[in-house]
């Protein structure tokens, strides 16, 4: 008996930075990466798809707004509705926010200025494609880079989201308190990520990609990669 | 005929704007202690063909509705258009 390897598509767009480090980690975690291309209208039949970080056509107009009408977005769209697994990281969430495929929409940091720097994370849910191997309270230490990272909703979004349940991470200190302190950008409610209503849709500004390689850093990224690739996998075999 | 539109494209009240607030906390140092509420949006020009004006205020509006602004944090407004090319 040969064991299915899951098949998680990662969509460069011109202008995406962290694609190659997305196609890195799913294979450091055991996944096929495939490559995707904005311009097709192909997700060569993957198990789940990631949009990656980076500042997709420059950010011009507003970060993720131009990707978000990308030919590609068609296909997400139907995957995503079809229950197929999305995850958008930083400029993906982006991305996915404008195209209203997830709820809220990110703006300048509160500081104005662009941070670099690892934090901490308090899963909220585990009702979702990134973190179904994790148990709501748990805490993971994953970096942020981003200087438009600060997410906003309208008061009757922000209900809903807060109603649902649909936030996935809260920025927090290590013990897994959510403070102003630990709040990096000025989030509302220190929303670090949200899902989608059925939680196959998930976005976020850490990146765990880039905290899988305990060569490199804090290893956080790895139980979200994982949780991915088991759900890309359990999508595969359904 | 050619019609010169501009779309004003401004922050949703209430919403966090870090932009305007670093204006409005630069603005005592230039002299202007009595100045507040300062906002930044982006201002967006653009030329249309079309038979008429309603049919390109039409298609602006779509414009503005579905690319230059994102609903979650801007409002916009299509400014009165000029024709650019009366004499062609």
């Amino acid at each position: 008996m040969t064991i299915a390897t899951p098949r998680v598509g990662v969509i460069t767009f011109p202008g995406s930075l962290d694609d190659r480090d997305a196609l890195r980690a799913v294979e450091t975690m055991g996944g096929e990466g495939v490559d995707l291309w904005h311009a097709d209208h192909d997700l060569r039949g993957v198990d789940a798809v990631v949009l990656p970080g980076g500042f997709s056509y420059g950010d011009y107009l507003r970060c993720g707004a131009i990707a978000g009408h990308a030919p590609i977005l068609d296909e997400v769209r139907s995957f995503a509705d079809r229950g197929g697994p999305v995850l958008g990281i930083c400029n993906g969430f982006q991305i996915l926010c404008e195209a209203g495929l997830l709820p809220g929409a990110l703006i300048r940091n509160a500081s104005l200025r662009f941070i670099c720097v690892d934090v901490f994370l308090r899963v909220e849910t585990s009702q979702t494609t990134i973190t179904s191997e994790l148990v709501p309270g748990e805490v993971v230490e994953i970096p942020v880079k981003h200087g438009e990272g600060q997410y906003v909703a309208t008061t009757e979004q922000l209900r809903r989201i807060e109603d649902e349940g649909l936030v996935v991470f809260r920025y927090a200190d290590a013990r897994g308190e959510v403070t102003e302190r630990a709040n990096p950008n000025g989030s509302l409610d220190n929303i670090a990520g949200v899902r989608s209503t059925a939680g196959n849709v998930v976005g976020l500004m850490p990146h765990p990609e880039h905290a899988v390689d305990p060569d490199v850093g804090p290893t956080g990224g790895q139980p979200l990669i994982a949780s991915l690739l088991g759900s890309a996998l359990a999508g595969a075999s359904a | 005929m050619r019609y010169r539109f501009e779309v004003l494209v401004t922050l949703k009240p209430g919403l966090a704007d870090p932009q305007g607030k670093a204006v409005e906390a630069s603005l005592p140092a230039i002299g202007f202690a009595n100045v507040t509420d300062v906002h930044v949006g982006r201002h967006v020009g653009l030329d249309v063909e079309a038979t008429s004006e309603p049919e390109a205020r039409a298609q602006v509006e779509e414009i503005a509705r579905r690319l230059l602004s994102n609903p979650v944090i801007e409002d916009f407004r299509v400014l009165e258009p000029a024709e650019t090319d009366a004499g062609s």
